[in-house]
């Protein structure tokens, strides 16, 4: 027989190929999965590599949301509507008393803001959870501390990062064993760069917030960045005006935390069109990490994903 | 996306090596930002960088562009492997940035498993060194087929061709004596961008290739070799029968059960004959099924499920096969390891064992050799030390399902774990078997285990007591086969007297000989359980590992161990055989307890504690726990 053995896979079909394969090495070895989900494009490729991965079966394992109360209301229609079409569990995490105590993205300082009501919680809900392998969205290409974290990547009982002391990686072959309180975090989207994310997204008709494709939005311009006024919890300070703009996201937090990117690009084709041309890497519109360089690797020493 | 037609660009996997200095860091940057893989916002970083630490004055220092962690930056150094990313119009390149320190062997190798192509950097002023050649042995031991040297720095030699010419021939002279075949050779200026992405008008005598258009052929050539059209040495995963190793079995529900996993090597279609190894039962493929839909064909290197047409014994671990051409099942075999641990290879020692999706308990032997690789000759070894590089017989616990390295990588490449910190110890590749399970291709056996022991009647087991000596192990072990003979349950009692006068004669007490005495005493206890009899030991058996190994000898749920727990103060006042003041006045020597650790069970399946109870009080206690 005569097979079409010059057929060869091209990067996508690689890419998912792989993620799929963690997707299932993971689940096959270890005793309580969970998958965080933030709800923006690098989760939603996750969630749809994961759906394929298990497919015809129902996801073995919960998705986690890490709810800091300032998510973008489209983004919570988004996870209800994804967690109904797919009888998805979910589990939402949220930082209470943080908040109760004032603890806000405005008036707090970004690190501990974010450590509060990010890091702090992630880490409480997989340690209540008892969670022993966490799969996230992070990709190696995204910032330079990144590059050198394995696929599967051991934590230690306070779930930070210590990358001097990390497994080698070879082959396909993931190295899954844990002491008591160790746990895994896994990328399954290691290898993925932006494009990919954009491309995929575009060829599979993956489901996507629409805060990422560009429409007239009421924004505020503050600090150099452009706020979404996504309810009125985000007030204006004096001198500063509401107006109407064309804008899109390319990555998205919480709102009061994540600048829009001024844009034309209102279909998914436009937007890859405009990244091709585009000079600025994602992170810029993230104010998370406007901290000085290298601060990545310390906040995932913390324990951030 | 499984389904053709196929979409986008070929993928390449890249690895950089050079030893510090080559340049290697400033011409990574440099392609990244050829392929403007580099952003405006990393350009101003990177501009910033340059001013304050950079090496090159008022220019930008692209080396500062890949060094990652701070710790390493400031040293000035790379210490682990780094990805990379970039794309040029016809392809997309994941470069794996591997330091050259010596000392990071396994960096290199971490890096190389997963390479297409590698890149061999050296410095034009000092041409082909021991690292250079170092490195280009260790792609080509990780199977790496396509190799390019990348002569830098030929500013600084006035672009002379003759420089260049002399080294190509010197690195294709070394390339032909590891069998290496047709290396490239390139002149390049990673500084000033020189036949990098664009032709060097400096260096117009040079006609070949780019770095990069080199890079670009790596797909299309590994496609004519797969086609035939090429000349393959040892090729992989397109050639060949199907390789499917199962990852997990999928059963939403009753009529569901399909088998998940990456195809490695070959294709499959529906109604393809196929076996299940190490079983060897055959069956058909029913479906191939992706979200997507069923697919009327996949091949390597896609992510599936198959349904079976046949409703066969088929878990993780299980590789299903083309019928006609079966992968091979052996125990034992010859393969190469490169040690990455800080503590050296303790042969004998049980490890984990990890090749595709099986996981199985092996053991090393002293190493035949090990390897030079400065230079590619053999030196005699007892053992492998951290970035050690060496051969050597591998043993398993059960037989696996493998394929030589050179043929698949996926089928013959393994990683060694620690069972006790869990690390990775070491990465093999595997040569060819020792001993092969040849009658496993045929049928399984006709007479199962399982059939052995219902003609007894029973649920076979190994009950193995471990604890000081002293500690009332044999005690015990006695009255509990007493009474499970009465019974009427068939036993056998394995301990140091039937054991250490006969099949073990020949071993001391060195730690080897006692790794040695257990392993023994395991596989005749395992022969003794398949023929459905509970088998009770009463060995000391001191480290955590070899009772490990045990267990993982024998199927799951069958090893009970039996910790026999008595303070060393206790055996010791005891001292039924004056054992203990003969140690302890030096007279034995590795004795358990005195100048030999005991590492108690962290989690055994019954704990007798002998301070509380008496001897036929736990007997009773074992019975229970055994029967019950
Ligand atoms: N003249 C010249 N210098 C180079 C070239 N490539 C790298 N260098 C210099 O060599 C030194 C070491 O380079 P680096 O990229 O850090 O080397 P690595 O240790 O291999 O990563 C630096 O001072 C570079 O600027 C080249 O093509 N020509």
């Amino acid at each position: 027989m005569r097979y079409d053995s010059i057929m060869s896979l091209s990067h996508l079909q690689k890419l998912e190929a792989e993620s799929i394969h963690i997707l299932r090495e993971v689940v096959a070895c270890s005793e309580r999965p969970v998958m965080l989900y933030s709800i923006g494009k690098d989760s939603s490729v996750m969630l749809h590599l994961a759906l394929k991965a298990f497919y015809p079966g129902p996801l073995p394992f919960p998705l986690l949301h890490i709810a800091s109360g300032w998510d973008f209301a489209a983004m919570l229609a988004h996870r209800d509507m994804m967690v109904a079409r797919h009888g998805l569990e979910l589990i939402v995490a949220h930082n209470a008393e943080a908040a109760a105590a004032g603890i806000n993205p405005m008036d707090t300082p970004t690190p501990v803001y974010t450590r509060l009501m990010l890091t702090d919680t992630l880490k409480q809900a997989l340690a209540d959870g008892g969670f022993d392998a966490a799969f996230g969205g992070g990709r190696r290409d995204e910032e330079k501390a990144r590059a050198k974290e394995r696929i599967v990547s051991v934590r230690g009982e306070g779930q930070g990062w210590d990358p001097r002391n990390q497994r080698p990686e070879l082959w396909r072959l993931y190295n899954p064993m844990l002491h008591k309180g160790e746990s895994l975090r896994v990328f399954p989207l290691s290898n993925w760069t932006e494009a990919d994310i954009w491309e995929y997204i575009a060829a599979e008709n993956v489901p996507l917030v629409p805060l990422y494709l560009a429409a007239m939005r009421p924004v505020v311009v503050r600090g150099g960045m452009l706020l979404l006024l996504d309810d009125d919890r985000l007030a204006l300070r004096p001198g500063e005006v509401a107006e109407q703009r064309m804008i899109r996201f390319r990555t998205l937090g919480c709102y009061p935390l994540s600048g829009a990117v001024e844009s034309t690009a209102a279909t998914l084709d436009a937007v890859i069109a405009e990244m091709r041309v585009s000079t600025m890497s994602e992170r810029i519109g993230r104010a998370v990490d406007h901290d000085p360089t290298a601060s990545m690797e310390k906040k995932k020493k913390e324990g951030y994903f | 996306m499984a389904a053709a037609p196929v979409l986008g660009l070929p993928l390449v996997r890249v690895i950089t090596c050079g030893s510090v200095d080559d340049g290697k860091s400033t011409l990574i940057g440099r392609l990244l930002y050829d392929a403007k893989a580099v952003t405006a916002d990393q350009m101003e970083a990177l501009a910033a960088d340059s001013r304050r630490i950079g090496t090159q004055g008022a220019a930008l220092d692209f080396a500062l562009l890949v060094d990652g962690l701070s710790a390493e930056r400031d040293q000035g150094i790379t210490i682990d492997v780094a990805y990379r990313f970039f794309a040029s119009e016809r392809a997309r390149f994941i470069l794996a940035d591997c330091p050259g320190h010596e000392q990071y062997t396994r960096n290199m190798v971490t890096g190389a498993s997963t390479a297409d192509a590698a890149i061999v950097l050296v410095d034009a002023r000092g041409g082909v060194l021991t690292q250079t050649r170092r490195h280009t042995i260790l792609a080509h031991l990780l199977g790496i087929r396509h190799v390019v040297l990348a002569v830098n720095k030929m500013d600084l030699v006035g672009h002379d061709e003759a420089v260049f010419a002399r080294i190509a021939a010197d690195f294709g002279a070394f390339a032909a004596t590891l069998g290496l075949g047709d290396v490239a050779a390139i002149p390049i200026s990673g500084l000033n961008g020189d036949n990098i992405t664009l032709n060097s008008a400096r260096m117009g005598w040079y006609q070949g290739p780019t770095l990069m258009e080199w890079l670009e052929q790596v797909e299309v050539t590994g496609l004519l070799e797969a086609e035939g059209l090429l000349e393959v040495k040892g090729l992989g995963a397109a050639g060949g029968g199907l390789r499917f190793p199962v990852q997990w079995v999928n059963r939403p529900g009753p009529d569901f059960r399909g088998h998940a996993g990456l195809i490695v090597g070959g294709h499959v279609a529906p109604g393809d004959d196929v076996r299940v190894l190490p079983s060897g039962r055959q069956t058909k493929v029913a479906r191939i099924v992706t979200a997507d839909g069923d697919l009327p064909q996949a091949v390597a290197g896609q992510s599936v499920t198959l349904t079976l047409a046949d409703d066969i014994d088929c878990a993780r671990g299980d590789v299903i096969v083309a019928a006609q051409d079966p992968a091979q099942v052996a125990d034992q075999f010859e393969a190469t390891l490169v040690w990455m641990a800080d503590d050296a290879l303790l042969p004998g020692r049980a490890y984990w064992l990890k090749l595709g999706t099986q996981t199985v308990s092996a053991t090393v032997a002293v190493p035949k050799y090990r390897l030079n690789v400065d230079d590619g000759s053999h030196l005699s070894a007892r053992t492998l030390e951290l970035n050690g590089i060496g051969v050597a017989a591998v043993t398993t616990a059960r037989p696996i399902v493998f394929e030589p390295y050179c043929d698949n990588r996926d089928m013959g490449g393994f990683i060694l774990i620690d069972r006790q910190s869990h690390a990775t110890v070491a990465a093999g590749m595997i040569h060819f078997a020792l001993r092969r399970s040849q009658n496993i291709h045929l049928q399984a056996s006709d007479v199962s285990p399982a059939m052995r022991a219902a003609a007894l009647g029973q649920q076979p087991a190994v009950l193995w007591m471990t604890g000081l000596s002293g500690a009332g192990k044999s005690t015990i072990a006695n009255i509990v086969e007493a009474r499970l003979h009465a019974l009427g349950r068939h036993t056998f009692l394995l301990d140091g007297d039937n054991v250490r006068h006969g099949l073990n004669k020949d071993l001391g007490f060195t730690e080897a000989d006692r790794i040695e005495n257990i392993r023994r005493v395991g596989e005749v206890a395992r022969l003794m359980l398949d023929a459905g009899l509970i088998v009770i030991t009463a060995f000391i058996s001191p480290f955590r590992a070899e009772r490990a190994m045990v267990r993982a000898m024998v199927p799951e749920g069958r090893f009970v161990e039996v910790f026999i727990d008595t303070p060393l103060a206790d055996a010791e006042a005891r001292d039924v055989k004056g054992l203990y003041a003969k140690a302890r006045a030096g007279a034995l020597k590795n004795f358990t307890g005195i100048d030999s650790p005991y590492e108690p069970p962290e989690a055994p399946e019954i704990r007798i504690d002998t301070s509380a109870l008496s001897a036929e009080a736990a007997a009773d206690l074992i019975i229970a726990r055994l029967l019950g």
